[in-house]
């Protein structure tokens, strides 16, 4: 079965936190990291190839330093590697990170069986990229897969776990699915892959590689989502302030309880 | 096509102006000069921060606006869960009624589903203009392929110019289909919306990780798709006059098919889930061991209330992860939460600030729970929570 496998890299650290008053962005300088959303997908490609052999691909969309993603994978035992990057591919909201993901898939030469994406990325964080992307490639898609049983004469059977239920699905290969970050514990990268991957090819897709050349379709431009301002999260303004010891906290608590009904069914 | 300009004569720290990209695109390149990479989405903070070393550049090209006499209408895809509409359709619903009025359009529903025909009245009741049902029993369960066949259809005869989602895993995977079929905006998760009178819809998110919010618009393109989280908005008041209309319509039958097939159904034990608790106590870290977490069950239990907690109580399998809230738990908003022994971190809050009357007790007067909380009560937990359960106790007691 030939795999692709969908992996972002995400900022090290999101506790970025905007100066209320300055409105200037204030962030430690931890480095980028491998969305960790995508660990257990990388494992779930690596778990499907020991069960039906073939091979795995990961892809990444993103600035010349995300490779290092790629490198990650590699590392895990994931074979190949795609870099789809481009000036012009920047500023890319969901709708446009998934038609460049959906142009690389098809623009590489290769036919995947499966295609895997995390949950959601930490920074973006919207869990949609992967229906997009399954929706400009023409494909199924199912989300939410925290089991895959086994691919067996072209079809996946998985379980999709909703809130009320867990379904068991087969589903008609090719198509994509977006696994919960329980579905399988991620192993760590090996020292020995490291050194055996370290000068392994990574194909680099730029808009020129792409069937549709249209920078139009891309980037900013191919984003029908605006960022208008970002802000700092507000913050309730009534308080009120008890310090125990001072004050009979719990006494006041429990007035304060009663006053406001909270106690009403107590007989 | 529009781009920022660095003007390098005017940079005199560089790694400073690096930080002002909440998107990581403000770089320092091999040559030791800054540049734009790939990362920047034009929010232009930049451009406002730093006294005219960015400069805004090119122009920004004009696109052809949308129509508004041809789309117009606010939509709602109502969802049916476990027999029962799901009470996000209903949130949205009001939502919608909000944002049709300001916007002189109407509150579109779209109702698929098995039997879907009987929810329809009260969808009318609480405001649906007109209500859309496709029944078909390949709707029993969710699939993406017959409801994304659905709702295209709904789409191209209304002409949908808002479309609300539920943030439900069917909406997960519904709303993000449709957007790329039609090739436009879609927004996740927001926390607020509203809308110009010319119809462009104001959505407000949490973006990395709860700890920034960002005001996103989709001008160019229709409909304007968002999903909004169970909990988010208040459930409506049911209308006076309630006059919308039912319309059944349905598909050729080959559009109900999928590729994928349910070989098996496993109903979850089912619970009372904290999202619908009216009283939540939530237990944090300041909890020190496991047997500890009895006696705020006890406090739970006796103002009729749930227990729930952060991440960490989570993670470490004191909580099932069903009981935890914030951004990436549950979203709660009940009457009462009293948080005990939690730091308030922006993840744990992004989940509950919406309650009515939060109270806090935690033991460092820092901690930034207290910037969240109605009442802020410093001390220990250890000490406050059993004197308050023996208050309780003897009050039931009389
Ligand atoms: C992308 C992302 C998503 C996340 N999503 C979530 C989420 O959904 N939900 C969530 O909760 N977290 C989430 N987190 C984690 C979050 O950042 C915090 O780590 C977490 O909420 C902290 O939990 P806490 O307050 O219980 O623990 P701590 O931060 O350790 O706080 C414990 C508090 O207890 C107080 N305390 C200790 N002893 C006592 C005592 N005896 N009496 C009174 N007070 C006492 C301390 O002063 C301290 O303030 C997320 C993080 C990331 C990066
Ligand atoms: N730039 C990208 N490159 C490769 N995969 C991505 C990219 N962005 C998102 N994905 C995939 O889509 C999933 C959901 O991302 P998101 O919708 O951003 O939360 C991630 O877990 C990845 O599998």
């Amino acid at each position: 079965m030939k795999i692709a496998l969908c992996i972002k890299q995400v900022p090290g650290s999101t506790s970025v936190e905007i100066d209320e008053k300055t409105g200037v962005l204030k962030r430690d300088g931890v480095a980028a990291k491998i969305n960790p959303f995508d660990l257990p997908a990388i494992e779930c490609a690596l778990w499907l190839k020991e069960k039906t052999g073939g091979d795995i691909t990961a892809v990444t969309m993103g600035p010349p330093q995300s490779e290092a993603v790629i490198r990650e994978a590699f590392m895990m035992g994931v074979d190949h590697g795609i870099m789809l990057s481009d000036r012009r591919f920047g500023g890319a909201d969901v709708l446009a990170t998934s038609y460049t993901l959906a142009q690389g898939l098809r623009s590489c030469g290769e036919k995947f069986d499966l295609i895997i994406c995390g949950k959601q990325t930490t920074d973006g964080d919207t869990a949609q990229v992967g229906a997009e992307l399954a929706e400009f490639l023409g494909i199924p898609h199912l989300n939410n897969i925290c089991a895959v049983e086994k691919a067996e004469d072209g079809f996946l059977y998985a379980v999709s776990e909703q809130p009320l239920e867990k379904l068991r699905l087969k589903i008609k290969l090719p198509c994509l699915i977006s696994v919960e970050k329980n579905i399988f514990e991620p192993r760590l990268p090996s020292y020995k892959l490291k050194k055996l991957t370290a000068g392994r090819k990574i194909k680099l897709l730029t808009l020129d590689d792409l069937e549709d050349k249209d920078p139009e379709h891309y980037g900013l431009n191919g984003s029908p989502t605006q960022v208008k301002r970002i802000f700092p999260p507000e913050h309730n303004t009534e308080h009120v302030f008890w310090q125990d010891g001072d004050v009979d906290a719990a006494g006041n608590f429990f007035n304060l309880l009663k006053e406001n009904k909270y106690l009403q069914f107590l007989r | 096509m529009a781009f920022i300009k660095i003007n390098h004569d005017k940079v005199s720290d560089a790694a400073k102006l690096v930080k002002l990209c909440p998107f990581n695109a403000i770089e320092i390149n091999d040559a030791g000069q800054l540049s734009i990479n790939s990362g920047c989405r034009m929010c232009k903070l930049c451009v406002k921060k730093s006294n005219g070393i960015f400069e805004l550049a090119g122009e920004e090209k004009s696109r052809p606006r949308p129509d508004r006499n041809i789309y117009r209408d606010v939509a709602v895809l109502a969802e049916i869960d476990g027999g029962s509409l799901h009470p996000v359709s209903l949130e949205l619903l009001g939502k919608a009624r909000e944002l049709a009025q300001k916007s002189n359009a109407k509150v579109l529903v779209l109702l698929p589903g098995k039997n879907a025909g009987v929810f329809a009245d009260t969808l009318i009741e609480y405001g649906a203009d007109a209500v859309f049902v496709y029944e078909n029993d390949k709707l029993e369960y969710f699939l993406a392929e017959p409801f994304a066949a659905v709702m295209e259809d709904f789409i191209r005869e209304n002409h949908v110019s808002v479309f609300l989602v539920g943030g439900t895993p069917a909406g997960r995977a519904l709303a993000p289909r449709l957007a790329a079929r039609f090739r436009t905006g879609l927004t996740a998760d927001c926390t607020f919306l509203d809308v110009s009178e010319d119809g462009d819809l104001e959505q407000i998110r949490p973006a990395y990780g709860g700890n920034i919010m960002a005001h996103i618009n989709t001008l160019y393109t229709r409909p304007q798709f968002a999903t909004v989280r169970y909990k988010i908005f208040p459930i409506p008041e049911k209308v006076k006059n309630p006059s919308g209309k039912v319309f059944h319509r349905s598909l050729p039958e080959e559009k109900y098919a999928s590729a994928a097939e349910i070989i098996g159904v496993f109903p979850k034990k089912r619970e009372n889930s904290i999202e619908d608790a009216e009283i939540i106590v939530a237990a944090g870290r300041g909890i020190k061991k496991k047997e500890d977490l009895a006696m705020l069950e006890e406090l739970a239990g006796l103002l009729g209330g749930t227990l729930a907690s952060s991440r960490p109580l989570v993670e470490c399998s004191w909580m099932d992860p069903r009981r935890q809230i914030g951004l990436s738990g549950r979203t709660v908003k009940p009457k009462l939460l009293i948080a005990c022994g939690i730091s308030g971190a922006i993840q744990f809050v992004a989940g509950m600030n919406g309650a009515e009357k939060i109270i806090a007790i935690n033991s460092d007067p820092e901690a930034p729970i207290f910037k969240a909380a109605h009442v802020a009560i410093c001390g220990d937990i250890y000490k406050v929570v059993p004197e308050l359960i023996a208050k309780i106790r003897g009050e039931a007691g009389k």
